[in-house]
């Protein structure tokens, strides 16, 4: 039988906590630019103008068809070069600025989808209403519809979030030491893989079980 | 930025000596194919046995069916594609845990990568197999029972038959994240699709060629599986229900 020998986590606590942070920084990003950048998509792909539209619904689909370890190494290649020629050479590690554009424009894609369906679930007769009144149609978005599509939601794009928390681990294909990277690198240094997976994957169970129970009320407060 | 295309590479003959850079990426889109689908119908197999089990009026069994859902759904993709291929070989008896690391590197790959994204599908087709059996009106079950039907005999004849048609959307997008999800075999080593678009580039110095090409072969099985979805949930769908005539 294996004998587990937990022992050398304690000792790699601080640099597990290092990797946390990258993990909870790339997420963290993601969703702020993406929500933002998912809603102008949103927008766009609602919107009258067809070329908009069509060029929204282009990128969302495009983001959606390929896996996600495909976007990682995509911008890998692209953004190092891009850097390249904007600064000039001598750029440091470039891995994590890499991942973090990677992953704000891959869930743009998904939180557009959501906030399209939000915005599509909020009355016609809202919008109406709105420019009845006189606001502009850009005032009508901003001020009636997007406020009370996003108390919609809420739950949604919590749930979308623990997705991309888990998903955040794939930085691993790219080298970058996120919680789960610092985790492998340290059973693979020690000899002690088994416990540190092990381990690695009973914290992600812990925050996102956690997380999704948080979730729960919310919705269950929100339908009432 | 000068960037030499040169589409031809993939013509080339590879660097190994077999074949054309060509067929390496038909090897990676193969076995893509081959491990997304055998996943898959794991993914359906065990998915609705779960799905079933946490619907039934049970409270052990339904309490176990949770547990799995939970369980697969709230740990990465990734750190349970590592604790089959790493792990679980180590927690074996160990005569079983040998017996696989002598395996061919790529039966080992493609087993705990099939098992892996199998079982992690499952827990997602086990909630839409739910969702779809709760969303029947209670007299069907009720009515069935009143009949003179068992249990399973309801769940086979009733509820089953109609919970799957309901549910054919939500199941098309975990069919196209089956594939999607298979590039996290990469990391194991598996020779898959997105294994293939980096040792290509490795090894011809075209990153663009090869990254466009695998690319549009993930585009050309999402459109595939769509199309093919489309049809089945016409012929499926039933009268008066959403999307239904």
């Amino acid at each position: 039988m294996y004998e587990f020998d937990w022992s050398s986590i304690p000792g790699a606590l601080p640099l597990l906590l290092k990797g946390m942070a990258i993990t909870l920084e790339v997420t963290a990003t993601a969703i702020v630019v993406g929500i933002v950048w998912g809603t102008l998509l949103a927008v766009a792909r609602l919107s009258q103008n067809r070329v908009l539209a069509f060029l929204a619904a282009g990128y969302v689909n495009l983001f959606r068809a390929v896996p996600l370890v495909m976007v990682i190494l995509w911008f890998y290649l692209i953004v190092p070069q891009a850097l390249k020629a904007i600064f000039g050479q001598g750029i440091g590690d470039i891995r994590l600025t890499s991942a973090l554009v990677a992953f704000a424009l891959f869930e743009a894609a998904y939180y557009s989808e959501i906030i399209r369906a939000g915005i599509q679930s909020v009355p016609k007769g809202q919008v109406a209403a709105g420019l009845a009144l006189g606001f502009t149609p850009g005032q009508t978005m901003r001020m009636i519809v997007l406020p009370q599509a996003f108390r919609n939601m809420v739950p949604l794009l919590l749930t979308q979030a623990i997705i991309l928390f888990q998903d955040t681990s794939l930085v691993y294909v790219i080298g970058l030491s996120d919680f789960f990277g610092t985790a492998y690198k340290v059973g693979d240094r020690d000899g002690r893989l088994v416990e540190l997976l092990l381990f690695a994957g009973a914290v992600y169970f812990m925050i996102c079980f956690t997380v999704s129970r948080i979730v729960k009320r919310l919705q269950a407060r929100f339908s009432q | 930025m000068a960037y030499n295309w040169n589409w031809q590479v993939f013509l080339q003959p590879s660097a190994t000596g077999e074949g054309t850079y060509l067929s390496w990426l038909l090897e990676g889109l193969k076995w893509t194919l081959t491990l997304s689908l055998s996943a898959w119908v794991i993914a359906l197999v065990v998915g609705s046995i779960v799905g079933v089990l946490r619907t039934v009026p049970n409270r052990w069994l339904s309490g176990l069916a949770t547990g799995y859902v939970e369980i697969f759904r709230n740990i990465p993709l990734l750190v349970q594609l590592f604790i089959w291929y790493f792990v679980l070989p180590e927690l074996l008896p160990v005569n079983m845990g040998n017996a696989f690391k002598q395996m061919h590197p790529l039966t080992q790959q493609f087993f705990a990568a099939m098992l892996c994204l199998g079982l992690f599908t499952a827990a997602r087709v086990a909630e839409q197999v739910r969702a779809g059996i709760q969303s029947l009106p209670r007299g069907q079950k009720n009515a069935g029972l009143a009949l003179g039907f068992t249990l399973a005999q309801v769940y086979r004849h009733v509820l089953l038959p109609m919970a799957y048609r309901i549910i054919v959307p939500p199941l098309t997008s975990e069919f196209l994240n089956i594939f999607k999800n298979s590039a996290v075999a990469t990391t194991i080593g598996l020779i898959e699709l997105s294994r293939q678009a980096q040792q290509l580039v490795d090894f011809t110095a075209q990153p663009y060629e090869a990254f466009i090409a695998v690319t549009l072969l993930y585009v050309a099985i999402n459109v595939t599986v769509m199309f093919l979805m489309r049809a089945l949930e016409q012929r499926v769908r039933i009268p008066g229900f959403i999307g239904g005539k």
